[in-house]
């Protein structure tokens, strides 16, 4: 079963657990900075939103890549980097029309979200369950059916 | 270790940044944050110094747990010798400040001197350089921010700031991190103005990679997260309501105190509170509330951010004000709304909002407004000298007095003294309701009485965070109290100061203690840093901070007559709810209090007690 990261900017808080919890689990070191999800403060409108990669099934950073440093996990479909093959020449951070896969000008190469090898820290840090990791097929499905829930039938059958 | 064992000091004077090596061996006594920066200040200024000559220092300092995933971990101390307390102060901030100045690679920063003219700390990892400031100074603590991160070309740069409460010497300014979150007590913002420092800007990206016992940490601070999110206060009520869940229950207990005290319930409260703020407004069919939200590493997220009514009349011709802002909290209600008997819910948030705007403490302000109010009704102060009617309950009293006070206008001028000066200048000292100049919070001292004793033996001057008894004596945490009681306070209230001292030190907010126990804040502290963090050892680092700050404050001239509240809380008793016809039992619990503390009856800590603290 393929699962993906999916978010509900409603319930985000802006704690940053997760970037806590991303960095540390990529670098050794809590660095928010560092962090491949990132929680985007709209603050006049008070919203947050936090947002990474959303491991497109064709990707357009693993074409782009001239030199395949790019690979698909078998495990998780995620869309990793090679970092010992990633000659930093950011075609991806072009290519991504996301803007989720990013360069680090001191390590010269580019990073992204691999989904902790199925075991994604930034959902199992999020206090308010705005981050999960959920059947890739039922992506949406949760928002459809609060929609669906709105849904006022009776009153157009009146 | 939890700490990054640097320090950076910004001579101002000399315009020098210099980095220090952080004093472990004080690290090991006093924790971080409060206990520790409180440590540096004492050890380098004269206790009598003017709090806005050079010679006082400033210091921002985080704590062990800031910028990890300890849950609240995000909290800055700014610790000085107080503007309007002429005591030690040390106000808390949350926010994203504190994590970045942590992520920077610091501890703390230490400001001495005076800069000749304005200028701001840029701080990037470890470059720091002050630069001119010429051009933020006069503006907002908002504009301050933006234009900081605009010149920065960072939008992620965080950044501290004074506004015109800071730059014009309003004695009990705040300063203001991340928009609307504050170190907002004793004026510490008068302090940083009065060095002509206007804002701190920091971008962190070395992080904090000294944690001593990663799996041992994740595994207490995970635990610790799950007990706040199980409790009905931390896990639900907070989160839903903010701290404005208390409006209606200590309305409800007689404890809200009301037009500068006269009263202990207030008539309008319910218009004010958490469940209006969810109501949907009749002029535009929106709820005042938009959402809650966290400060760095919350997962309590007690933060409440609103939008206001655009058809107010405070801002109908302003826009600026109509996005998305900080508020209303119950502290900042209580003193801008109850204190003076305005009921209006939208007007509340307008003065709030330029509270944060420009840099002033709400809660001083709001209950400065209310003395002010009082001595209007007495005729004392006229419309002439104010410059508008100013009775109790006047929503546009308030909103025009907040303008004047944060932009240094007219009467405003006299509100930026505090009541305490205030009321003294005209002939009525015993109408401001404050212990060493600082004015009370949101909870009456006569029917809740431990806090009362809080509010008179607290170090940075009256104040509910030092010793929130609260906690006992209305929600029963740990153990329920009788509030009309005065038996067992003083134990109570010393148990809950030193404790305390703890979550301060250690970079954690105090709110979690609705939930947590030193228990549980016990294994995270001990995971992190190196050395032993018994439960035995931070009982005695907490009484120890305590008793320190006590002794900083003797010597700064203060005496046990300063440990006092005003004569109307001693002598005119609550009117209604459980404590009609009740004052605070003050005289009898101070003598206890100075026994259960070890000290002497006049207040001064017994040899023996400094010899078991190691002061």
């Amino acid at each position: 079963m393929q699962k993906s990261l999916h978010i509900d900017p409603v319930k985000c808080t802006g704690c940053l657990q997760c970037e806590m919890a991303c960095s540390y689990e990529h670098t050794g070191v809590i660095n928010p900075s560092r962090s491949r999800i990132k929680v985007f403060d709209f603050e006049h409108e008070g919203r947050k939103v936090p947002y990474t990669c959303t491991q497109c099934a064709d990707a357009w950073c693993m074409n782009a890549c001239p030199v395949d440093a790019i690979v698909i996990n078998a495990l998780t479909g995620a869309k990793v980097v090679k970092e010992s093959t990633c000659v930093g020449c950011k075609v991806c951070t072009i290519a991504c029309p996301f803007g989720t896969i990013n360069y680090m000008a001191d390590l010269g190469k580019v990073q992204k979200c691999d989904l902790c090898d199925g075991d994604p820290k930034c959902a199992s840090a999020c206090p308010t369950a705005a981050i999960t990791y959920v059947d890739a097929d039922w992506t949406g499905l949760d928002r459809m059916r609060s929609w669906a829930a709105k849904a006022n039938t009776a009153a157009v059958a009146a | 270790m939890g700490w990054n064992r640097k320090v950076l000091r910004v001579n101002l004077t000399a315009g020098t940044c210099t980095p220090e090596l952080l004093n472990m061996e004080w690290a090991n006594d006093y924790l971080g944050s409060r206990g520790l920066a409180s440590k540096y200040l004492i050890s380098e200024i004269d206790p009598k110094v003017d709090p806005l000559a050079p010679e006082n220092k400033m210091i921002m300092a985080t704590g062990p747990l800031t910028g990890t995933m300890a849950s609240t971990g995000g909290r800055y101390t700014v610790v000085t010798k107080g503007a309007l307390t002429n005591a030690i102060a040390c106000s808390n901030s949350g926010g994203f400040f504190g994590a970045e100045l942590k992520f920077a690679g610091w501890d703390m920063i230490i400001f001495e001197g005076k800069s000749p003219k304005p200028v701001y700390l840029a701080l990037e990892n470890d470059k720091a350089e002050l630069r001119d400031a010429a051009h933020l100074w006069g503006k907002t603590c908002w504009e301050t921010e933006e234009t900081i991160k605009r010149l920065h070309q960072d939008p992620l740069t965080r950044v501290c700031s004074i506004g015109g409460a800071g730059e014009n010497g309003v004695l009990y300014a705040g300063i203001i991190n991340d928009l609307h979150r504050a170190a907002g007590r004793s004026g510490v913002g008068t302090v940083m103005g009065s060095k002509n420092l206007k804002a701190v800007a920091i971008r962190g990206t070395k992080g904090v990679s000294g944690i001593k016992d990663f799996p041992a940490f994740l595994a207490a601070t995970t635990a610790a997260k799950k007990v706040l999110a199980d409790n009905a206060v931390t896990g639900q009520g907070l989160p839903t309501y903010g701290t404005q869940v208390l409006m209606n229950v200590i309305n409800e207990m007689g404890a809200l105190p009301t037009r500068n005290h006269r009263d202990v319930q207030f008539e309008d409260a319910g218009k004010i509170s958490a469940e209006a703020m969810h109501e949907k407004r009749p002029t535009d069919g929106k709820a005042h509330l938009v959402t809650n939200a966290a400060c760095f590493g919350c997962t309590i997220a007690c933060g409440r951010i609103s939008k206001m009514d655009e058809t107010h009349f405070s801002v109908k011709n302003s826009p600026k004000y109509w996005g998305a802002s900080g508020g209303l909290e119950y502290e900042a209600a209580w003193a801008l709304g109850c204190a003076n008997g305005v009921g209006d819910l939208e007007a509340l948030q307008y003065a709030n909002m330029l509270c944060n705007e420009h840099g002033m403490d709400p809660i001083s302000f709001g209950a400065t407004v209310g003395a002010a109010m009082e001595l209007f009704e007495l005729g004392i102060l006229t419309k002439e000298q104010i410059g508008l009617e100013a009775p109790f309950g006047s929503a546009e009293a308030l909103c025009k007095l907040t303008e004047m006070t944060a932009t240094g206008q007219g009467f405003g001028k006299d509100l930026g003294l505090g009541s305490a000066r205030m009321c003294a200048k005209y002939g009525r000292p015993d109408l401001s309701m404050s212990v060493k100049n600082q004015e009370f919070p949101a909870y009456d001292g006569r029917s809740i009485q431990g806090i009362g004793l809080g509010y008179a033996t607290s170090n940075r001057g009256a104040c509910h965070l030092r010793g929130y008894t609260v906690a006992s004596e209305v929600l029963g945490i740990p153990v329920k109290t009788d509030p009309l009681a005065t038996e067992g306070k003083p134990e109570l209230l010393k148990a809950f100061q030193d404790a305390t001292g703890i979550f301060d030190s250690a970079g954690i907010c105090v709110f979690t203690s609705f939930a947590w126990t030193l228990a549980d804040v016990q294994p995270q502290i001990q995971a992190a840093c190196e050395g032993d963090w018994s439960m035995e050892k931070l009982n005695l680092v907490g009484e120890r901070i305590w008793n320190m700050e006590r002794q900083f404050n003797l010597a700064a001239g203060l005496t046990a007559k300063d440990d006092d509240l005003p004569p109307r809380l001693k002598t005119e008793a609550c009117k209604t709810g459980p404590g009609k016809g009740v004052v605070s039992g003050l005289d009898k619990m101070k003598p206890e209090y100075y026994q259960v503390r070890g000290w002497t009856p006049e207040g001064i800590p017994a040899a023996a007690t400094l010899e078991r603290l190691g002061l």
